[in-house]
C-alpha cells in the first residue's frame, strides 16, 4: 500500500479523462453549422459593409479551417499542450492574452466564495443539527430556503439598487475601472478587496444555504448513530464529542463536494457576473459561445473541465487521507 | 434486605415518549435492584422497555423522553439519584464510563470507523483519569490483553473495520471496563454474534465480572443466555416488571404466566418429533388445504415421482475481489465462499442448513435461486413432470423454475416494498407469471392471507402497519402465491422475537404438512433447525462438513465443528450449563485441535465419508468410520 502509488495512478487516469473531455468540447463547439468566419461575413454584410475576404481567407488557412474537423482537433489539442490556446477571432488576439487577468480574477472570486460558503455554512449547519426543531433551527431553515430560492441575478439587482439608494455606491465591477489592465499593485488589490464581497455574497448565498441543508441532514444522521451513544456512555462532554466523532464523519461529504463545487460556482456565477459587469471569464464565455469564437469558448470549457478534474483529484486524495476505510479498505476486505 | 446493600436501586421508574397523539409509556412504574458483584438479567421481548431502563440508568434516554421515579446508585460514595443530575452535566458524566460502563448489541456500529481502537478505548481514561499518554497506552494495552487480544500493541493501532464482530465486541468490553466500573450494563451483548462467538463473549464477561468484582445488568431476550450467566432475573413485559428473583427460583418455578409462556415458546433439543411449540399468542390459520385451488397449482405428483426433488453436486463459488487498482493490488486470491457443496433435498422433507455467518450458506441459497451465478457445479430440479438444470435454465424453463422454487427472507421489514399494499405484494408474482384471471388472483390472495392467519382487510393495508411477525407471514404468503414445491427459508425467524418465532415456525410446519412443501431451511439457530428439519447439513468455511438425519446429528455428531457448534448453544435450563472451556473457542482456532482425519494438508484431501444411515462427514479419504467416531 502506498499513497504515492495511488496518487500517481489517479494522475495517470486524469490524462484519458481530459482527452475525452477535450474531444467532447471540440465536438460541441463544432456542432452549430458554419464557423466564426461565416457568421462574421454575414454580420458584416448585414451591416452593409464589405468584408476583407482576403484577410479572412488567410486566417482560415492559418487556423486550418480548410481541413477536416479531426485534423483541426489535433492542432488545437497539440497547441494546448504547449500553452497555445489558439486565437480569438473576435478580439483578434491570442486567447491567452484575451483572457489574461480575467482567469485569475475568476479563480479569486471562486476561491473566496468557497471559503465564505464554508465559514458561514459550518457553524449554522452545526447549530441547526444540534438544536433540531428549535426556533433557531426553524428561523435559519427559513432564511436558508429563501437563499436557495432567490435567483442569483435577482439578488444582484436588489443589492445593486439598495447599495445605490443607501450608500450611493455603484457595486458593479471587481475593481475601480482605472485599475483595469494595470499590473497588480497595493491600491489595485485594495480596490479588489473592497469590491469582491458583493459578488461573493451574491454568488455564495445559494451554495451556502444548500450546504447548510446538507450539513444539517448529514450531521443529524450521524448524531443518531450508535457510536455517538457509545461516546456519551464513556462520559464524554457534548462539545468535544461533537467535534471528534459526528463532525469528523460529516466532513467526508464536504470533501467529496470539492470536486463539484468549483464548476458549479463558476458556472453559477456567470449570470451574476453579467449583471454586475464583473471582470471574470463568465460574460466572455457566453459571448464567445454566441459568436462561435471557437478557440476562446473551447479554452474556457477546457478550463472548467480541468478545474473539475483537479477538484475531484484533491477530494479523492483528501478522503484517502482522512478516512481509513478508503485508505485501508482494499486490504481488509479478504 | 437492607437498602444500603444494593448497588443500584430503581424505584417507580416510568419513561414516556411524546408521540403525535398522546404519550407512549415505555416503562411503567418499574422497580428493581442490582446487587454488587452479581449478574442481574433483565429479560423481555423487543419493545418491552428493557433497553430504555438501561438508557435511563446511564442518562442516555432521548431528550424527548419524560423520566420519573428514582434511580439510586451507591458504589460506596453514598447514594446518588441519577435522575436528579442535570442531563449531560459534569456529575452525570463523571459516573458514565468511570463508575457505570455500557456495552451495546451492535459491535459493528458502536465504534467510530474513523478512529483507531486504541484511540477510542484510551479516550475513556483520558476523560476520567487524566495522565501522560504513554501510561494511558500501557494501561489500554493491558486492558486489551485482559479481554483476550494476543497482541494488544497491534490491536491498539487498528481500525474497527479491521476486526471481526466478536473481536470488536471484545474491544467494546475493554472500553467499558477500562476504568473498572462497579456496574456494567450489557445491552444484548451477544445477540448479533454467532453461537460460538456468543459463548466466547459470555465466558469473557463472566470471567471479568468475577475478576473485577463488578455487577452486571444483562439486558437480553435470550433465556438460554440468562440461564447460563445470571444470578438474579427480572422479567419485563410491556414496560411492567412481571417477576423478579434469583435465577433458580425463576427457572424452576416460574409463577407468572408470561414467563411460563415464554419458556414454552422456545424450541429446545429435548422436544419430541411431534411436539409443538406453544406460542404466547396462537394465530388462527385456516390451514394449507385451502391452497389446493390456487391458480397455477400443479397436480400432485403421482407415485412415480422421484424421491429427490433437488440434487446439488459440486457447487462452487469464489467471489472476485477488487484488484489491480493502485494500492489494492497485492491482496492474495480470496478463499472460495462455497467449495464443492453437494446435497439432495428429498420431496416433502425439510433440510436444515446450519453454520456460522460467513460460512457460505446464504451464497448457496442465492445460487439455487439464480441470484448469484455459480462457478461450477450441477443443480437438478426434478418434480417428476419436468427435469430442469437449475444453473443453466433459460427462457420458459427458467420461468417454470421460478414458480417451483420460492424464497422466504430473513428481514421482514426490508423484504416487503413499503410502497405496495399487501394485496399488490401478493398479486404481483401471479401477474408476472400470468396465472389465472384477475378475479381468480384476487380470490387467491384472500386465500393466501387466510392460510397464514391474517384478516382479509389486510389486502388494502401497507406493510408498515403490521408487526414483524405479521410481516413475515405476509412474506410467507407471497412465497406461496406461485404454489411452489420448494421453499428456501433463509433465517426466517432470526429477526423475530421468541414469542412470534413460535407462531411462524408452527405456520411453516403446518403448511409443509398440508400442502406437501419441501423446505431448505437455513439458520444459525440449532434449536430452531432441530425443531424444523428432518435432515441437517452443517457448513463450515464453504464446505458441508457433516450431513445426517436430525436425531443423529443432534445426539451423535461426528465432526468436531458440529460438536463445537452444539456445545456452544446455551440452554434455557439451569441443569445444562454451558461448558465454557470447550465452547469458547472460535472455529478457526479450534480447527488446529481437530483430529487429523478432519483436516486437510500433508497431501491428504477431504471427501464425504459415509457412516451409514445417510450420515456423511467430511474427512480424509481413507479414514475409517471407527476412527472418525472417536
Amino acid at each position: 500500500m502506498s499513497l504515492a502509488r495511488y496518487i500517481l495512478w489517479r494522475l495517470a487516469v486524469m490524462v484519458p479523462t481530459l482527452l475525452l473531455i477535450s474531444a467532447l468540447v471540440f465536438t460541441i463547439i463544432e456542432l452549430p453549422p458554419g464557423d466564426y468566419f461565416e457568421s462574421y461575413i454575414t454580420e458584416l454584410q448585414a451591416m452593409g459593409e464589405s468584408a476583407d475576404l482576403a484577410e479572412i481567407e488567410q486566417l482560415r488557412t492559418k487556423y486550418h479551417f480548410d481541413e477536416p474537423a479531426v485534423v483541426r482537433y489535433f492542432y488545437w489539442l497539440g497547441g494546448m499542450l504547449h500553452g497555445d490556446f489558439g486565437y480569438s477571432f473576435e478580439y483578434r488576439l491570442p486567447v491567452s492574452e484575451v483572457v489574461g487577468d480575467r482567469l485569475w480574477l475568476t479563480i479569486l472570486v471562486s476561491f473566496v466564495t468557497i471559503v465564505f460558503t464554508w465559514l458561514i455554512a459550518f457553524p449554522i449547519g452545526i447549530y441547526s443539527a444540534t438544536h433540531q426543531y428549535s426556533w433557531g433551527d426553524y428561523g435559519l431553515t427559513l432564511v436558508g430556503m429563501i437563499g436557495i430560492s432567490v435567483p442569483n441575478f435577482m439578488l444582484a439587482v436588489i443589492l445593486m439598487y439598495f447599495a445605490n439608494q443607501w450608500f450611493g455606491v455603484s457595486i458593479g465591477h471587481l475593481m475601480d475601472q482605472k485599475f483595469l489592465g494595470e499590473p497588480m499593485s497595493w491600491e489595485k488589490f485594495r480596490s479588489i478587496l473592497s469590491h469582491i464581497w458583493i459578488p461573493v455574497i451574491i454568488i455564495g448565498t445559494a451554495g451556502t444555504a444548500a450546504m447548510i441543508r446538507r450539513l444539517r441532514a448529514n450531521l443529524l444522521d450521524e448524531l443518531h448513530k450508535q457510536y455517538v451513544t457509545t461516546a456519551r456512555a464513556k462520559g464524554m462532554a457534548p462539545g468535544p464529542l461533537l467535534r471528534k466523532y459526528p463532525l469528523r464523519m460529516a466532513l467526508n461529504f464536504f470533501i467529496s463536494d470539492i470536486g463539484s463545487i468549483l464548476p458549479s460556482i463558476i458556472s453559477g456565477a456567470e449570470v451574476t457576473a453579467i449583471v454586475l459587469s464583473l471582470e471574470t471569464t463568465g460574460p466572455m464565455l457566453i459571448n464567445a459561445l454566441q459568436s462561435q469564437d471557437m478557440y476562446l469558448a473551447g479554452s474556457f470549457l477546457m478550463f472548467l473541465a480541468f478545474l473539475t478534474v483537479i477538484g475531484m483529484l484533491v477530494s479523492d486524495i483528501a478522503l484517502a487521507f482522512l478516512d481509513p476505510r478508503i485508505r485501508l479498505g482494499g486490504e481488509a476486505r479478504k | 434486605m437492607a437498602a444500603g446493600k444494593d448497588l443500584l436501586r430503581i424505584e417507580g421508574l416510568s419513561v414516556t415518549f411524546p408521540l403525535m397523539r398522546g404519550m407512549l409509556t415505555a416503562v411503567d412504574d418499574a422497580s428493581l435492584r442490582i446487587l454488587p458483584g452479581k449478574v442481574t438479567a433483565l429479560v423481555g421481548e423487543s419493545g418491552s422497555g428493557k433497553s430504555v431502563i438501561g438508557q435511563a440508568i446511564m442518562g442516555l434516554a432521548p431528550a424527548a423522553a419524560k423520566v420519573s421515579g428514582r434511580i439510586l446508585f451507591d458504589d460506596g460514595a453514598g447514594p446518588v439519584d441519577i435522575l436528579k443530575l442535570p442531563r449531560d452535566g459534569i456529575e452525570a458524566r463523571a459516573i458514565r464510563g468511570a463508575r457505570i460502563g455500557q456495552i451495546f448489541q451492535e459491535p459493528m456500529t458502536s465504534f467510530s470507523p474513523l478512529h483507531t481502537i486504541g484511540d477510542q478505548v484510551s479516550e475513556v481514561l483520558k476523560i476520567h483519569e487524566p495522565g501522560p499518554a504513554a501510561a494511558r497506552r500501557r494501561e489500554t494495552e493491558e486492558m486489551l490483553r485482559l479481554v483476550g487480544f494476543d497482541q494488544p500493541g497491534k490491536v491498539f493501532d487498528k481500525y474497527p473495520f479491521e476486526l471481526s464482530g466478536g473481536m470488536r465486541q471484545r474491544a467494546m468490553i475493554a472500553m467499558a471496563l477500562i476504568c473498572r466500573p462497579s456496574l456494567l450494563i450489557a445491552d444484548e451483548p451477544t445477540t448479533a454474534l454467532d453461537v460460538t462467538i456468543q459463548a466466547q463473549i459470555m465466558k469473557l464477561l463472566g470471567d471479568l465480572q468475577r475478576q473485577l468484582g463488578m455487577a452486571v445488568l444483562l439486558i437480553t431476550h435470550d433465556l438460554g443466555v440468562v440461564a447460563n450467566s445470571a444470578d438474579e432475573v427480572v422479567v419485563i413485559y410491556h414496560g411492567r416488571i412481571m417477576e423478579a428473583g434469583p435465577v433458580e427460583a425463576i427457572f424452576c418455578n416460574p409463577t407468572h404466566a408470561y414467563l411460563k409462556g415464554l419458556l414454552g415458546a422456545i424450541p429446545h433439543f429435548d422436544m419430541g418429533r411431534s411436539e409443538r411449540l406453544k406460542p404466547l399468542r396462537e394465530i388462527e390459520t385456516l390451514g394449507g388445504g385451502l391452497l389446493a385451488k390456487m391458480p397455477g397449482k400443479v397436480a400432485a405428483p403421482t407415485g412415480k415421482a422421484p424421491e429427490v426433488l433437488l440434487k446439488v453436486r459440486g457447487l462452487s463459488k469464489t467471489f472476485g475481489s477488487r484488484k489491480g487498482d493502485g494500492w489494492l493490488s497485492s491482496a492474495p486470491p480470496p478463499a472460495p465462499a462455497v467449495d464443492d457443496v453437494g446435497f439432495d433435498i428429498r420431496r416433502g422433507e425439510c433440510l436444515g442448513l446450519v453454520g456460522e455467518s460467513g460460512c457460505g450458506k446464504t451464497t448457496v441459497s442465492k445460487m439455487l435461486m439464480r441470484a448469484v451465478s455459480a462457478d461450477a457445479g450441477e443443480v437438478t430440479f426434478d418434480n417428476g413432470a419436468q427435469r430442469i438444470d437449475v444453473l443453466r435454465a433459460e427462457g420458459a424453463e427458467l420461468r417454470t423454475l421460478q414458480r417451483r422454487i420460492q424464497m422466504i427472507f430473513q428481514d421482514p421489514v426490508s423484504s416487503l416494498s413499503p410502497r405496495m399494499s399487501v394485496g399488490n405484494i401478493l398479486l404481483e408474482p401471479m401477474e408476472i407469471h400470468d396465472l389465472g384471471t384477475r378475479a381468480e388472483r384476487v380470490e387467491a390472495a384472500r386465500v393466501l392471507l387466510k392460510a397464514v392467519g391474517l384478516e382479509e382487510n389486510a389486502l388494502r393495508r401497507y406493510p408498515h402497519s403490521f408487526s414483524g411477525g405479521q410481516r413475515q407471514r405476509i412474506g410467507i404468503a407471497r412465497a406461496l402465491a406461485l404454489s411452489p414445491e420448494l421453499i428456501i427459508c433463509d433465517e426466517p425467524v432470526s429477526a423475530l422475537d421468541v414469542s412470534v418465532q413460535a407462531q411462524v415456525l408452527n405456520l411453516l410446519k403446518d403448511l409443509q404438512r398440508d400442502i406437501g412443501l419441501t423446505y431448505l431451511f437455513i439458520s444459525h439457530n440449532l434449536a430452531v433447525v432441530n425443531y424444523m428439519a428432518d435432515r441437517v447439513a452443517v457448513m463450515w468455511a464453504g464446505r458441508i462438513v457433516e450431513l445426517a438425519p436430525v436425531e443423529v446429528l443432534m445426539s451423535a455428531p461426528v465432526h468436531p465443528y458440529t460438536r463445537a457448534l452444539l456445545a456452544a448453544v446455551p440452554y434455557p435450563d439451569l441443569g445444562r450449563p454451558l461448558d465454557f472451556a470447550t465452547a469458547a473457542l472460535s472455529s478457526r482456532e479450534a480447527r488446529k485441535m481437530w483430529a487429523p482425519a478432519f483436516r486437510e494438508g500433508d497431501g491428504g484431501t477431504l471427501a464425504p465419508a459415509d457412516l451409514g444411515n445417510g450420515h456423511f462427514v467430511l474427512a480424509r479419504t481413507g479414514a475409517d468410520a471407527a476412527e472418525l467416531r472417536a
